[in-house]
């Protein structure tokens, strides 16, 4: 046993001679302090990262079969959307694969979703992380284009209106906007120049992008050191050998942790894929099972639940200002949505970063947000004429919570100070 | 840029320099990159004009074909639908057509040639949806009671009358666009060309 544990010792002194391998895994991993009282809403960046490596994995697989071509076969149906179906129904395994992948974007934005509102509750964004949450604002954007992209690939219906709505907002934009639409489309319609640019968007351009953006996430987050339940810095108070004083390695604390997250997403991940991949009509839209069909569009067109608040915030406006039409001040608004969240970290002023230790009026105030942001979803999946109970129109409604959406963040700055918050402790607690 | 005891200023100048013109040089790298992307020749030349028979078209149907990748719808408009045409100018947003969304022999009270027939491309102004006919009038039509017949958008809820004329307060911010057409006999039009043969 000897001889062999002293090759091993060996093989791993010559890597380290040539690459910092043990000095990474100890700098990651068995020697990166976090926070002993992590809870809950700690689990979702791991698995964040999980469900890319599905993504990725089941999305190497897929290019091996699917087709980006929007021509049509000889049964008078287009390519891209004929090779879908042929690996639902000739690829062997084709449909888990395929399922995997569509639900796998639906649980992307799950995750994420949750893992952002994980920064909110602890004002993760704060000092000296605000560089990790841009990385993470960039990562955000990143799965919001990957996920638009990736569903013009089927070539059904909503995946062919989709494309067609979201291409021309670019044409709202003052002057450039018609010829800036031609240019992202390759053509003066949604056709087989987009389809073809489009996949090579999703499989290589943006992925790039994606990997190259979580690194820089996980390289700053190492750097300073994650947040807590508490908002306080654990690296304040550390023992005599420089070891946070609340902290403990990641390895093998978080890492057996997060494998029990690991479980249970899976466990629900399966019972998507295996009984619901459709999700009532959420992840997999019931439209696209219909071809592309350039003349008509269907009765009801929406986008997939990720995207419906901001889907909303767009259709909010209806009136035009300074001279320029409602249309292009809807993507302005649509934009703004998204890239608000990017300034949270010079927005927010209040003294304290927990939820814990925060007054009255940020609670309130955020849980309002919530409960607006899910409605402005709902809203955003129904017709623009959908009226609540079949009395109350949501239109208004969608342009009043569209309001307080920005509001809240505009108003940020002075509510967030003047907020009665208790002292925050020393040290981390465990409750 | 300062130049103190520790620096080389005729180095740094041939630094600057070079960076200057190897970043010109990038620049221009990326111009065939972007171009590429515009559409092709092959697409350029794909937007021939089409021919139609209208012959079939009873009054009050529609008709749609593809001209350039896009619908456009070919109406037969009934004599009570243009009469409640001129009864709704104050609810439109530009019931004069006075935008330039129609070649000038279309800027007329129907926005067309021929009083009954209307050429418009089936593209919403807004963000591309193709609306949704609706030519029933009143309640039975689902939108309105007081609704006199027209179309209205799926996506984000536009209504345009019989002659594409949009609605006030709607996403939309204009009529819909009616394609260069003219007629080559009675019954047969051409889209896409309106040269006088």
């Amino acid at each position: 046993m000897s001889k062999v544990n002293a090759l091993l010792q060996g093989t791993l002194n010559w890597v380290d001679e040539r690459f910092p391998l043990t000095a990474n895994w100890k700098a990651h991993l068995s020697e990166y302090y976090a926070p002993k009282n992590f809870n809950f809403w700690y689990f979702f960046g791991s698995l964040a990262m999980l469900v890319l490596v599905i993504q990725i994995v089941t999305g190497i697989f897929l290019t091996m079969h699917y087709k980006p071509d929007a021509s049509l076969n000889a049964s008078g149906v287009p390519v891209a959307f004929a090779s879908v179906e042929y690996i639902m129904r000739d690829v062997t395994w084709g449909w888990l694969i395929r399922y995997m992948h569509s639900t796998g974007a639906s649980a992307f934005f799950l995750v994420v979703y949750l893992h952002m509102f994980r920064g909110l509750l602890y004002g993760s964004y704060r000092k000296p992380r605000e560089l990790i949450w841009l990385f993470g604002i960039g990562i955000f954007l990143c799965l919001m284009g990957e996920a638009f992209f990736g569903y013009l690939l089927p070539w059904g219906q909503m995946s062919f209106w989709g494309a067609q709505v979201i291409v021309n907002l670019f044409s709202a934009i003052p002057v450039i906007g018609p010829d800036l639409s031609i240019w992202l489309r390759g053509d003066y319609v949604v056709g087989d120049a987009t389809l073809n640019r489009f996949f090579a968007f999703h499989v290589i351009a943006m992925p790039l992008v994606l990997l190259g953006l979580v690194g820089a996430h996980i390289i700053a987050l190492h750097e300073v050191g994650s947040n807590n339940p508490d908002g306080v810095e654990i690296k304040k108070k550390k023992d005599a050998n420089g070891v946070p004083l609340d902290g403990i390695p990641f390895h093998p604390y978080y890492t057996v942790k997060d494998i029990v997250g690991v479980i249970v997403f899976l466990m629900a991940f399966s019972v998507v894929v295996f009984f619901m991949p459709e999700g009532g009509g959420y992840f997999l839209e019931y439209n696209n099972f219909v071809p592309a069909d350039p003349l008509v569009t269907p009765p009801h067109i929406a986008p997939v639940w990720y995207f419906t608040p901001y889907y909303s915030l767009l259709r909010a406006v209806t009136y035009p200002l300074l001279g320029i039409e409602a249309k292009f001040w809807g993507v302005v608004a649509m934009g703004a949505g998204t890239l608000i969240f990017a300034f949270l970290p010079w927005l927010d002023r209040s003294p304290v970063k927990s939820i814990r230790y925060r007054g009255t009026m940020t609670k309130v105030l955020l849980a309002i947000w919530i409960v607006g942001f899910f409605i402005l979803g709902f809203l955003g999946t129904k017709d623009p004429a959908y009226k609540f109970f079949g009395a109350i129109p949501g239109a208004p409604v969608a342009q009043i919570l569209s309001v307080y959406y920005f509001l809240f963040f505009l108003t940020m700055p002075i509510w967030s100070s003047l907020d009665r918050c208790q002292p925050e402790p020393d040290r981390v607690t465990m409750k | 840029m300062s130049c103190d005891d520790n620096v080389d200023c005729g180095r740094r100048r041939l630094l600057v320099a070079t960076a200057a013109v190897g970043g010109v040089a990038g620049v221009a790298a990326a111009v065939p990159f972007v171009a590429s992307m515009l559409p092709s020749e092959r697409a350029k030349a794909a937007g021939a004009p089409v021919e139609v028979d209208i012959s079939k078209l009873a009054p009050g149907q529609m008709m749609t074909v593809e001209w350039r990748g896009k619908p456009v719808w070919i109406i037969n408009r009934t004599k009570e639908m243009l009469d409640a045409m001129t009864k709704i100018g104050d609810q439109l947003a530009d019931p004069k057509s006075s935008k330039n969304m129609q070649p000038e022999y279309a800027k007329n009270d129907t926005r067309s040639i021929k009083p009954e027939i209307l050429v418009a491309v089936g593209i919403c102004t807004h963000l591309g949806c193709s609306p949704t006919e609706k030519f029933k009038t009143g309640a039975e039509s689902g939108v309105d009671p007081n609704w006199p017949g027209g179309f209205i958008c799926p996506c984000h809820g536009s209504t345009f009358d019989l002659a594409g004329r949009v609605y006030k307060s709607k996403p939309a911010p204009d009529n819909l666009e009616v394609p260069p057409h003219m007629y080559l006999g009675e019954t047969k039009l051409v889209i896409g060309e309106d040269k006088k043969a």
